[in-house]
């Protein structure tokens, strides 16, 4: 027997009751993609290079706006960094429909958890869960429809940032330094990793960080170079004990022209 | 199988208003304001472990009294409800309106068809994106919807703190002032010192989610 809901209100909700994709799945709300035996050739734009680094008070993290199909580039302002709350962000590489979606998904759960709970999810719970997420997405990934994310955060109780980097099948590995995903992202990290030193400043981390992605631009077609005549730039956001702040294009345009200018 | 007494639907429903009624009159109230910036919600509260007021969503704040368990339960339908329309449509389509009716229908339906009703009584206040407007609504135990403005109060003393609100309420407020303003109205409807408060705003200057929990020590200009 069907009991009759009581009224509109979710009333019930799956045990332990503060997931909202568990809510969602649970409701009957997730779109269900059957895909048919075989391979298929999908083709939807592709999101590129992305990375993460640890400096003196937290961490920074940016992205180019790049987005290709194939050999064409689909978009060129698309946006790659995302606020995952107010401490932390979400970068993103691979199949960009998929992943914005992702993206939307754990904006929710984050906030859903925070307002049931009454207590946001610590640095490492939030890490997980999205590790879960990508999990989920594995049947599209044997499709050729991968999402692999980057995380980046403050975490207050050991009172520094942390970056935390994913693999196709949901695996989870914390980076010391500096994490990067996409298409560029080899080349981004051997720029890194040459040039990044602990205890950077917030100033240095943020230039590093530009320098890093047009490295990447040069020999990655995947990965779009700052145009700084249409002010295309790439999204830059930094987290520190006081929170995500967006860096606006004012301060990220100098160093965009800078890396423009340095790089060989 | 055992057929049950007849009871008249009249007696039915006095019997389970009045029982609601006696919960709630037990519980300590609460009440929501107005100032000149957004909605000041204010609950006598004398656990800081235990909420009575929470946020739903970016605009929209929560507030009951009863038993615990029970607006507890709501609480997180509430929630639910809301993240669930604004991931599947847009944030801007949550509303403080649609939430307030699935408030009222469900305590409604519970009203009738369970054999206790839920001994709640629930506050929703809403503000507009630029802090303007400011909406208020009150839900009984029987589903009930009241649409408020300025002020409202829910709980055992709420029409001893309405009455002493007419008194006291101004237009435009500091936030300051509408702390005052409310400290007062509960030490007329009271007529005793509160046990410990519990403070929060939706205000237009908070950026997208405009709820703040306030530390009342810090608002006190005593």
């Amino acid at each position: 027997m069907i009991e009759k809901p009581t009224g509109p209100l979710p009333l019930d909700a799956p045990v332990p009751g503060s997931s909202f994709s568990d809510l969602l799945h649970w409701m009957g709300a997730t779109p269900e993609v059957a895909i048919p035996p075989g391979t298929h050739a999908v083709s939807a734009p592709e999101g590129t290079t992305v990375l993460a680094l640890r400096h003196l008070g937290g961490v920074v993290m940016a992205g180019d706006r790049r987005a290709t199909e194939g050999h064409l580039v689909a978009h060129r302002r698309i946006r790659k960094v995302f606020p995952a709350d107010e401490y932390s962000a979400i970068a993103i590489a691979g199949t960009a429909g998929l992943a914005m979606d992702m993206v939307k998904l754990f904006q929710v759960e984050l906030e859903h958890y925070e307002k049931i709970e009454g207590i946001r999810l610590s640095l490492d719970g939030k890490a997980s869960f999205l590790a879960r997420l990508v999990r989920g997405q594995l049947p599209m990934a044997f499709q050729g429809l991968v999402v692999v994310p980057l995380f980046a955060g403050y975490d207050d109780k050991e009172a520094k940032g942390r970056v935390y980097s994913f693999d196709v099948v949901g695996g989870r590995y914390e980076e010391t330094d500096f994490g990067s995903t996409g298409s560029g992202a080899r080349l981004a990290k051997s720029f890194l990793r040459t040039a990044y030193e602990e205890d950077m400043t917030l100033d240095a981390a943020m230039a590093l960080a530009v320098n890093a992605l047009v490295a990447a631009s040069t020999e990655d077609t995947g990965t779009g170079a700052p145009d700084l005549k249409r002010g295309i730039l790439p999204n830059v956001v930094r987290i520190d004990a006081d929170g995500l702040v967006e860096v606006p294009d004012e301060t990220v345009f100098p160093l965009a022209e800078d890396a423009v200018e340095n790089v060989r | 199988m055992s057929i049950p007494f007849y009871v008249a639907p009249e007696q039915m429903v006095r019997d389970k208003a009045e029982f609601a009624r006696k919960g709630i009159a037990r519980g300590r109230s609460i009440v929501a304001v107005d100032y000149a910036d957004g909605v000041l919600i204010l609950a006598e509260n004398p656990s800081t472990a235990l909420h009575k007021i929470s946020e739903v969503y970016d605009r929209i704040a929560f507030a009951g009294v009863g038993r615990y368990n029970e607006f507890e339960t709501l609480r997180k339908a509430g929630i639910r409800q809301a993240d669930l329309m604004g991931y599947l449509y847009s944030r801007e389509d949550v509303t403080a309106m649609g939430l307030a009716t699935a408030f009222s229908q469900t305590l409604g339906v519970i009203f009738i068809r369970d054999p206790k009703p839920y001994e709640v009584e629930i506050l929703l206040a809403e503000i507009s994106e630029d802090g303007e407007e400011h909406r208020l609504f009150r839900i009984t135990y029987d589903g009930t919807l009241y649409d408020e403005r300025r002020y409202v109060a829910i709980g055992g003393k709420a029409e001893q703190l309405v009455e002493a609100l007419e008194d006291i309420w101004a237009e435009d407020m500091t936030l300051e002032q509408a702390f005052a303003a409310c400290m007062e109205a509960f030490r007329r409807a009271e007529g005793r010192d509160p046990e410990g408060w519990e403070v929060a705003v939706l205000d237009g200057g908070n950026g997208r989610r405009a709820f703040r929990r306030l530390d009342p020590s810090e608002l006190a200009v005593e």
